[in-house]
């Protein structure tokens, strides 16, 4: 009883619950069902059962360090393993139960008298003690009346509709069969599968726990390299096909999945590499730690030498597909870097910035297109009109900057979402439908020339991507260190100070916007140039958001960040297919997660880490 | 304003004052022209106003949620349209099911409350959670960080629903009551726009009742008017702002399934994002953090959204103009926030906020 009720049980009895209410909200939203089209190993594991097994085992583990540090017997952390792990099936068994036509009446049942039961504890722990009935027996009444609405309305609901699904669409076959480990058939059988594997990784978890350092480093870095290689085994497939035989490849993988042998072959290769470097690692970060300056620089050279050499051969490494995707990701990059300026630096939360992106991909349209929309029918080059998108769009960004100078912050992110909505109303719109083609869009777009080639391919675009990209990157970082981007920065932090030491704010931040613009013009003429078409459908609020949200996670202020953050959220989308309808999804939790764990990013940069400290601080002692 | 330097001359200025003699110029001309042309009879424009109206009464019921968070809080909760949709979404099924059972055509009253509570407590549900989960670990840091949360639990709460209910338009069932039209003198005004603005009408006064009648109301002005003062006289701040959000949340879920028996083209995921800017602007227009303001903000965008596409674009010779009634709206949205961020009826913040 006192092990029940001890705080390191509550501790991870909720964990436990609350895992399982995510797993089952994973499943309700059909996200299980969705990755268990993918494969991590052929005919043996999906990404979806993954999840399903993965969640107990870190959860068990989880837990028996919980119970190991608060000093408890080793066979109450396997314990504690084991019911964590019945716990995190248990949400999800339960809808299995009132999805099935045996064990409908449970879900009546509970629907019909949750509001009474619930109503009792509720008004029993608030004045249970309290002298006053009139209070007990109003609570009571209260809780149930909305309590019975609410489930009642649901009863009524699922009564009416019969199954589940015709409301909660993802409680489909789909999802029961991944549940009940493909006994669709037999429910009995599939809940004590699934329980029982649920059971068995939360023990595995704790059991795994106890392993000494080294192996269990090394089992770590198996499993997760066999999974993230499996997982991207279509992406792997790609970059292999470009560089290996058919035949090899064929013994690899079946289709876009990796073999079963391939698999375990892969995973003791890591594991002993990642044994090695348990046993060794310490040592080779030594003898590089205390290497000497030539020795040094001569490595750094090599390793920049390197990665040079691979930025530049990327597209013979990747192949055509990974190819477009890189070249989606250079395009976000761009975007990251320009709006990087108005968010990062100066500290503008600009929500309209797909107002640039539309106005360069409409302008290279406009010109270039050979269409019935084109304005000159080819007298117009690519390369002429970038840099007339580029100013363009900074005239844009430096028009929409005018009105929203004087606005305090919040107010000018959402009068800047504002623009961005009204341009995109704009574009659909019937008015200027003879100039931009309304929501037919503008079509045939030439492809860019250079010398005499036409570059169609996105392995070619590549390089006129990398190139826009690294252009940025050097003024974004010259700018970061800049008379300028110190001005910005004052303004960021408080703009009042920053008038009193005598900068010229609007001016400043008329600026911001206007070169913060310009890349988001270069951007969009690319993109044109890429799809040959430009439709207004394109340029919605959510690819403002896609790029705030790349900077948010990459780290406010910081170059490689906003990199990295590209890389993640755009990239690994695009190779997971089965994940972009959760995109935004993920987006959105992230940026929460983000906010109020590590809003300084994944990858901070100095000052403005130091900045984001000390100004919550400042900020709550001074508010209150 | 208080100029120091007037001998400087600003362009910022400058550029502003041309952007607002250019739009007064356009409004005069737009309406000149149409009314002069005489295309939309006397009757017709009465009839766009009603329409305005019950559109606005919408909009001022979600538009409360805004003003009464931001007068506590001091914070623009960006999510609030997902708060309306969740409860609208939700409700769609219960009105199917009532509609299956005919519950909906013999008792449209009985069912039309039931249903107005179900949204209303869902979307309550779903604003207390988003406060408890999203923003009371922020309090107190920098005015930004909340807008950013706001920003994504308003796309994860989107993409959530398109999971729960799959991504297609669901419609609410016609309600046979509410069809047809009353003759009012020589005009016939549509009974939906009577039921929408009449049942709007009634939750402001539950509202305005709550907050100027009871104890809780009591403590919500007190917690807006200074929340270390608030807390000494021993109220229970966390609390009251829970209390806050889910009373917003209630109007917007209640706004919802008003929108869903008004509109016709149905409801989805996605279906909260516009009102929620619009209602947005209801609330900048009337003062955030004002109770009537908001109420006067949303009617006054609603009739504007109504009557200026046909009255100024049209005007201006702007074909399709009725496609730019959601451009009437953000224009209004971003001139307000130039010209009178403090709103028609003025900002109620306290000293120290403001």
């Amino acid at each position: 009883m006192d092990l029940i009720r001890s705080q390191t049980w509550r501790a991870n009895l909720t964990l436990g619950l609350l895992a399982g209410a995510l797993i089952l909200y994973c499943g309700a939203i059909g996200m299980i069902a969705a990755f268990d089209e993918r494969e991590v190993v052929n005919d043996f594991i999906s990404v979806g059962r993954l999840v399903l097994l993965a969640t107990p085992f870190i959860v068990g583990y989880m837990a028996a360090n919980r119970v190991k540090s608060a000093g408890g017997e080793t066979i109450t952390a396997l314990v504690s393993g084991i019911v964590t792990g019945v716990l995190i099936a248990l949400p999800s068994i339960i809808l299995l139960l009132f999805n099935s036509d045996e064990f409908r009446f449970l879900l009546d049942w509970s629907l019909r008298l949750t509001p009474f039961v619930a109503a009792t504890v509720v008004a029993w722990r608030m004045h249970g003690d309290s002298a006053d009935t009139r209070l007990l027996v109003g609570t009571w009444l209260l809780v149930a009346v909305l309590l019975g609405i609410v489930l009642g309305s649901l009863a009524l609901i699922f009564d009416v509709k019969g199954e589940l699904r015709s409301v909660l669409v993802n409680i489909n076959r789909d999802w029961v069969d991944v549940i009940t480990f493909d006994n669709r058939g037999d429910l009995l059988m599939g809940i004590v599968t699934y329980g029982g594997m649920s059971l068995g990784s939360g023990l595995a978890g704790s059991i795994f726990y106890f392993f000494p350092r080294t192996p269990r480093r090394a089992l770590t870095y198996g499993l997760g390299v066999t999974i993230v290689v499996g997982a991207f085994g279509e992406t792997v497939r790609l970059v292999l096909q470009e560089n290996l035989e058919r035949d090899t490849l064929n013994t690899l993988f079946r289709r876009d999945t990796l073999r079963q042998s391939a698999a375990l072959a892969l995973f003791i290769i890591s594991t002993v590499v990642g044994f090695l470097w348990a046993m060794y690692g310490q040592q080779v970060r030594k003898s590089v730690h205390n290497m000497d300056g030539s020795q040094r620089r001569t490595t750094r050279l090599i390793s920049t030498l390197i990665f040079v050499a691979i930025l530049l051969m990327l597209p013979w490494l990747i192949g055509r597909t990974l190819s477009d995707v890189a070249v989606t990701i250079g395009l976000f990059v761009l975007m990251g870097l320009g709006l990087n300026i108005a968010i990062g630096l100066a500290g503008l939360l600009d929500l309209g910035y797909v107002t640039n992106y539309a106005v360069g991909a409409y302008i290279l349209a406009v010109l270039t297109s050979i269409g019935p929309l084109g304005l000159f029918k080819g007298t117009f080059t690519f390369w002429m009109v970038i840099p007339l998108a580029l100013l363009a769009a900074m005239f844009a960004g430096f028009m929409f900057a005018v009105p929203v100078l004087r606005m305090r912050g919040d107010y000018l992110a959402i009068a800047t979402l504002g623009f961005g909505e009204i341009i995109g109303k704009l574009a659909i719109s019937d008015w200027l439908k003879p100039i931009i083609g309304g929501a037919q869009g503008v079509q045939a777009i030439q492809k860019p020339v250079f010398f005499g080639a036409e570059l169609r391919n996105p392995e070619q675009l590549y390089y006129i991507v990398l190139v826009a990209c690294l252009v940025t990157l050097f003024v974004s970082i010259r700018l970061n260190n800049s008379r300028t981007g110190r001005q910005w920065m004052a303004i960021r932090e408080d703009e009042d100070v920053a008038t009193a030491m005598g900068i010229d704010t609007a001016r400043a931040k008329l600026l911001a916007f206007t070169l913060s613009a310009a890349t988001g013009g270069v951007a969009g003429a690319i993109f044109a140039a890429k799809v040959g078409s430009v439709f207004p459908n394109s340029f919605t609020v959510f690819i403002s958001i896609n790029v705030l949200s790349l900077i948010i996670v990459g780290g406010i202020a910081s170059n490689p960040g906003i990199v990295v953050g590209a890389i993640v959220l755009i990239g690994l989308p695009e190779l997971l297919r089965e994940f972009s309808d959760f995109r935004f999804l993920l987006y959105g939790a992230l940026l929460i997660g983000m906010m109020i764990n590590r809003p300084q990013g994944l990858i901070p940069s100095q000052i403005a880490t130091h900045e984001i400290r000390s100004g919550v601080q400042a900020k709550a002692g001074a508010g209150g | 304003m208080f100029k120091w330097r007037t001998e400087d001359f600003s362009w910022v200025d400058f550029t502003i004052d041309v952007l607002r003699v250019l739009i007064v110029l356009a409004v005069i001309i737009g309406s000149w022209n149409t009314l002069s042309s005489g295309r939309i009879s006397f009757a017709q424009w009465v009839n766009l106003f009603i329409a305005g109206l019950s559109q606005g009464s919408i909009y001022a019921l979600i538009a409360l949620g805004y003003t009464l968070v931001y007068g506590i809080l001091l914070m623009i909760n960006f999510a609030h349209g997902e708060v309306f949709m969740a409860g609208a979404f939700s409700t769609v099924f219960l009105a199917e099911a009532l509609n299956r059972t005919g519950f909906l055509n013999t008792q449209p009253m009985l069912s039309i409350i039931l249903m107005i509570l179900f949204a209303g407590l869902i979307s309550m549900t779903v604003a207390i959670l988003l406060e408890r989960i999203a923003y009371r670990p922020l309090r107190g840091s920098p005015r930004l960080v909340p807008l950013i949360t706001a920003i994504g639990a308003s796309f994860f709460l989107q993409y959530t629903f398109r999971g729960l209910y799959g991504s297609g338009f669901k419609a609410y069932p016609q309600v046979k009551v509410l069809q047809g039209t009353v003759p009012i003198g020589a005009i016939n005004i549509p009974t939906v726009q009577i039921f929408v603005f009449v049942s709007a009408l009634f939750l402001m006064l539950g509202l305005h009742w709550l907050v100027e009648r009871t104890r809780v109301g009591k403590a919500m002005r007190a917690v807006s008017e200074n929340k270390e003062v608030a807390r000494l006289m021993g109220i229970d701040i966390d609390w009251v702002i829970m209390f806050t959000f889910g009373v917003g949340g209630f109007l917007a879920g209640s706004a919802g399934v008003i929108n869903g028996l008004f509109r016709p083209q149905g409801v989805n995921f996605f279906m909260g994002f516009i009102p929620g800017i619009k209602a947005f602007t209801a609330a900048v227009l009337g003062g955030i953090g004002n109770i009537p303001g908001a109420m006067l903000g949303g009617l006054f965008l609603g009739v504007i959204e109504a009557i200026g596409p046909n009255l100024v674009l049209a005007g201006l010779g702007i074909p399709g103009a009725n496609q730019l009634k959601d451009v009437i709206a953000f224009t209004m949205l971003v001139l307000v926030l130039i010209f009178r961020p403090q709103g028609i009826l003025g900002e109620r913040l306290s000293e120290q906020k403001a």
